[in-house]
């Protein structure tokens, strides 16, 4: 009251106050609306994006059977800062029945992986007697936690040929087009069906927005869910193939090297598709994929190698109907036509011998196939490339090859697997440059018979009898009928066109099939005859070679088979390989009749079982021999593959050395001119 | 008597009791939102800091209460002697005091752990009042305002004895209240000079602050040089202050660094500074470590308030969104940090509304201050406006990174007993002495 100054200064505290606030809510207009690095950071420490995998889809069989499933393990996971300091390890060793050295191992590694406050794997992929020991004591062992994972797995140990496996992505594919979207650590479809409907099986990755704590610790989710997606579920296949004829084909295939392919001529759907060896697809699931592969790979017997649809052979006699149809085709011969065969065929000039050598037995097209006459066959090759409508022999077999790759061979069937192989079929070019032009229809003659520059898959095989078989056309064989129970789905639009490839009468393909069922019920194929099917077939005996100690040698003939029944309305075309195993009619002959028995009677006759336990107990394999091809091949490789990087050094030198040199022209010519 | 408590109600400011109220229950908000997971079932759950805050927040009304049942010469009368026990109960703390985070600043009673150098505020603040009400003081002369000067920096000093710093720079406010008392104007100067010295010395290297020290002293010289010749006191203001900044940029700064100041004061220091200490204050040890090693994150707690506030945007994330809050990334935030909560949840509007209120209670506080009769509730309420600024304006400052981190509270806001009681008895007494203001205490 009395300090008269003071009056005045109350305005000075006041606008103290005033300035502070302003410069605070300067400071905090700046902070919070200008500077945006903040709610970057905000969301950087305390949002985490959680990729949820959705189960991949479920494979069914033609019948609905469970080929293919999630079965769902546990692993043991550890969360280092809640076990007590106390903890009594010995009691959870017991029931896991691991060594205490084991334990103290797995906590390191559990606690290090992604910190003591997080959960790290402890023990991967429990076993059944592990999960129950544990379930039941969870509550006593604090820190440790049982965890959902889902692994493929099989029911049947039947299928590995198709069916494929899965894993982590590699390097490489992250490169794909295909694989963009995928990220190091995911799983994939690395063969087989996996692969091919990789897109299809997987599903859609959910995506969860989650907060976590400053230990890095998960929380609420973000914004209560509100950006999230869900997971979808990968969708099913429902396949064509029968898992009970693939079993008996796997069996029937058994100690024999070789595949066996087999079709429903109406669909192109595969029925089965044995490679044998063949393995369980169990072995290549899980923990254990990486040890088993290898030592599935380190086999001399190629168990990984799908012979189906990888290995190629000469056709042999096989090809004689195919090349019957491509005559009748271009309209040279008709059924009737007839080649006055004497145990030879010399019109080029030299000596082809043929197995029959009484007159007539080449008399018509259908004793022709019915005896598999070797002169006919090559006549009627010459006839087809040498049509004078053609204008001569290189023109000719161009429109023969065209017809020959319109059946499917040459090229991948682009059956829905990865990794076919096409096969051997050689156009005009490739003989003009093998012979510098010189050469006319008798040089290759062969190839009418199914020798020389033509090799074929067995799924090619498949598909030609299928040609004839439907009178003309063919679906391109797949495994997939249905994706999530739509035939429809335009995933498989590619396996729903009709490729019609000929433009002969039925009433030829009667004839053709007469002839092939004549080879049945009183030809090489007698072993195949059943009394209430009318099966045609074809059997293929063919010689092959291979480099033993340095020396081309003659190997046992491969056994080829290839057959459809019934004769009317045919369900099934199959194509049968056992290598090295003698003729046609030997091994593949019998094997392909039981598996079409098999198909279309569910069940072998009595008179028939001893044929069955003959199969079933063949053993064909020269293990010695296959492991001396094995080891050449291999090593071949290795050579292959030392030159292959060889030469790649020598090209990166090569470049680096040239840019030195254009580097030091550069300065000297700069430094010449700067003088 | 009905009548008496009717009026006495009906005399108490409004406003004031309004904003009060506003700030506790926001408070007591923030405290929940930090705390608050989504996986509690049910509200005030026990063990929790927000039940117990609430506890605090009942206590303190209790004590409102008596307060304002409590005849307005009793303050006045007992303001001295309760000063004395405040001295001897900071004093006894320092021998007796539990050792919380390095500091000995707290007391514990039993169960009851509090902070006598928050409830001493109280204390010195009615002593001061009391004292520069007395008939025999004359604040215009020197004596009376060095007593005055030492009734505040008194319990500063026992209180640095305890290592809180950050708490006895509160003590400071006391001198805003003495400035409208008739503490003259070169203080406030030399107070706001010496800040800025403080800073560019910080900032500046020793030998460019110098030479411009330098520069300026012979600015004023050559400008003020006819005056200079003849004034005595001007001679002695230019060569003194010089003399003085010289000292302290070249010799005090330097040496408080090396041997006064703890190492995490120098580092919170230069942390709000943006800078790295130097490492001529770097004692020998850590020199030898690598450069990594020595650059530890030590502005952690501002950096992690810094990223929750400035995430908050303009509306904020919303109630309980807050995920820097939520997830306990910004430490102590339900104490000294709590300021970023609210900034994060409310955004920019949240946080202006909030230092409205501030200012405008403070506003209050001054006008109310005013209009008392007696020299002692106008002192009392000036002390409590000083106090209730220096905390705002520092705890504020510290969040978004204008000051160093000093670890004093938010009025009302923060959670503890001992500062939410504290300040609420400081707002009661002043209703009180308010609700009397027509009465002359003494």
């Amino acid at each position: 009251m009395s300090f008269t100054p003071a009056n005045s200064r109350r305005f000075v505290l006041r606008a103290i106050f005033i300035a502070m606030g302003l410069v605070l809510l300067i400071r905090l207009l700046f902070l919070q609306l200008f500077e945006p690095k903040y709610k970057v950071m905000a969301a950087d420490i305390a949002i985490y994006r959680q990729v949820v995998y959705p189960p991949r889809g479920v494979i069914y069989d033609r019948k609905g059977r469970v080929v293919c499933y999630n079965e769902v393990v546990y692993d043991l996971q550890m969360t280092a800062s809640n076990v007590p300091r106390d903890f009594d390890s010995s009691a959870l060793c017991e029931i896991l029945g691991i060594d205490g050295k084991t334990y103290h191992q797995n906590y390191e590694k559990a606690k290090w992986s992604n910190g003591p406050m997080r959960p790290g794997t402890f023990l991967p992929q429990l076993s059944p007697a592990q999960t129950a020991r544990f379930g039941e004591n969870r509550y006593s062992f604090p820190g440790f936690d049982m965890v959902e994972r889902n692994i493929r797995s099989f029911p049947e140990p039947h299928g590995g040929a198709f069916l494929g496996y899965i894993g982590e992505i590699s390097q490489r594919m992250l490169k794909q087009f295909r694989f963009l979207s995928y990220q190091p650590g995911d799983y994939v479809g690395l063969d087989g069906l996996e692969l091919a409907y990789e897109e299809v099986l997987r599903g859609r990755r959910g995506v969860y927005y989650r907060e976590k704590d400053k230990f890095n610790r998960p929380r609420d989710s973000y914004l209560k869910g509100a950006l999230d997606t869900p997971a979808v579920a990968g969708r099913s296949l429902q396949l064509y193939v029968d898992m009970a004829l693939q079993k008996y084909g796997e069996e029937l295939m058994q100690n024999k090297l070789g595949s066996v392919v087999a079709i429903d001529p109406e669909t192109g759907g595969i029925l089965a598709m044995v490679s044998s060896p063949s393995y369980d697809p169990n072995l290549l699931r899980g923990a254990d994929r990486s040890a088993n592969f290898a030592a599935l790979y380190k086999l001399h017997t190629k168990p990984l190698f799908n012979r189906a649809m990888k290995a190629f052979y000469n056709p042999g006699s096989t090809q004689k109907p195919m090349t019957a149809l491509i005559a009748l085709n271009d309209g040279v011969i008709t059924p009737a036509y007839g080649y006055p065969c004497r145990g030879g065929y010399t019109l080029c000039g030299r000596f082809i011998a043929c197995t029959h050598s009484n007159p007539g037995h080449a008399a018509n097209l259908r004793l022709a196939l019915a005896n598999s006459c070797n002169s006919y066959f090559c006549h009627i090759y010459r006839l087809s490339v040498d049509a004078p409508k053609f204008g001569g022999v290189k023109k000719g077999l161009h429109k023969w090859y065209e017809q020959m790759y319109s059946f499917g061979f040459g090229h991948p069937t682009g059956v829905d697997l990865p990794y076919e192989i096409g096969g051997t079929l050689f156009d005009t070019l490739q003989y003009n440059e093998m012979y510098h032009g010189a050469w006319n229809s008798c040089t290759n003659v062969y190839i009418g018979m199914g020798q020389g520059e033509l090799a074929v898959t067995p799924l090619q095989m498949a598909n030609g009898m299928c040609i004839i078989a439907n009178h003309g056309y063919y679906y391109t064989p797949h495994l997939v009928r249905a994706i999530a129970n739509n035939p429809k789905d335009p995933v498989l639009a590619p396996y729903l066109v009709k490729h019609r490839v000929s433009n002969i009468p039925d009433t030829a393909f009667k004839i053709v099939g007469l002839g092939m069922m004549d080879v049945v019920n009183h030809g090489t194929a007698t072993v195949a005859r059943m009394k209430d099917i009318e099966v045609c077939a074809k059997t293929g005996t063919v010689e092959n070679y291979a480099m033993l100690n340095g020396k081309r040698t003659k190997l046992q003939n491969h056994s080829v088979f290839v057959a459809f029944a019934p004769r009317v309305h045919p369900k099934i075309a199959i194509a049968v390989t056992v290598e090295n195993a003698g003729y046609g009619a030997t091994w593949a002959g019998p094997i392909a009749s039981l598996m079409i028995e098999k198909y279309l009677k569910d069940s072998i006759s009595a008179e028939r079982k001893p044929l069955e336990q003959r199969m079933l107990n063949g053993k064909v394999i020269n293990y010695h021999q296959v492991a001396i091809i094995d080891s050449t091949q291999r090593a071949k490789y290795e050579l292959y593959r030392q030159r292959k990087d060889w030469l790649r050094q020598q090209r990166d030198s090569l470049r680096r050395a040239q840019d030195s040199a254009s580097f030091f022209w550069y300065v000297n010519h700069y430094l010449m001119k700067k003088k | 008597m009905s009548t008496g408590i009717r009026s006495l109600f009906a005399r108490i400011d409004a406003l004031t009791l309004l904003l009060y109220f506003i700030l506790v229950l926001v408070g007591l908000m923030a405290v929940f939102s930090v705390e608050y997971r989504s996986t509690d079932v049910g509200l005030f759950l026990p063990g929790k800091n927000y039940t117990n805050q609430a506890i605090f927040l009942g206590i303190s009304l209790f004590a409102g209460l008596i307060i304002l049942f409590t005849d307005s010469k009793a303050f006045a009368s007992m303001a001295f002697l309760s000063y004395l026990f405040g001295i001897v109960l900071l004093v006894v703390t320092i021998f007796l005091g539990k050792n919380v985070k390095g500091s000995h600043s707290w007391l514990s009673l039993g169960p009851v752990a509090f902070q006598p150098g928050e409830v001493c505020k109280i204390f010195t603040s009615l002593a001061l009042a009391k004292f520069l009400s007395l008939n025999e003081t004359d604040f215009s002369k020197l004596k009376d305002r060095l007593i005055g000067a030492a009734f505040a920096l008194l319990p500063a000093i026992i209180i640095v004895l305890q290592s809180e710093t950050g708490l006895a720079l509160v003590y400071v406010a006391f001198f805003l209240a003495m400035y409208r008392e008739g503490l003259p104007n070169g203080i406030l100067i030399c107070g706001f000079s010496f800040i800025a010295l403080a800073i560019a010395s910080l900032l500046l290297s020793q030998l460019i602050l110098f030479i411009i020290l330098t520069a300026l002293a012979a600015l004023f010289t050559a400008l003020l040089w006819k005056r200079f010749l003849h004034s005595g006191p001007l001679r002695l203001l230019i060569i003194g202050s010089y003399a003085v900044a010289i000292l302290f940029s070249q010799l005090v700064v330097p040496f408080a660094f090396r041997h006064v100041l703890h190492r995490y004061q120098t580092e919170r220091i230069y942390a709000m500074l943006g800078q790295d200490v130097p490492e001529a204050y770097l004692p020998e040890s850590e020199l030898a470590e690598d450069e990594p090693t020595r650059k530890k994150d030590n502005n952690y707690n501002v950096t992690q308030s810094k990223i929750a506030i400035g995430s908050g945007g303009l509306w904020g994330k919303g109630i309980l969104n807050g995920t820097s809050t939520k997830n306990g990334f910004v430490p102590e935030q339900h104490t000294d940090f709590i300021f970023s909560s609210i900034a994060e949840q409310f955004g920019f509007v949240g946080s202006a509304l909030l230092i409205l209120i501030y200012v405008l209670l403070m506003l209050r506080i001054s006008f109310l201050a005013e209009r008392q009769r007696s020299t002692f509730s106008r002192v009392y309420a000036y002390c409590v406006a000083s106090i209730l600024f220096v905390h705002f304006a520092i705890n504020i400052s510290m969040t978004i990174g204008l000051a160093p981190v000093i670890g004093i509270t938010l009025p009302f806001l923060s959670y503890g007993g001992s500062s939410l009681l504290s300040f609420s008895i400081l707002i009661f007494i002043l209703l009180r002495l308010d609700a009397d203001r027509a009465v002359l205490i003494r």
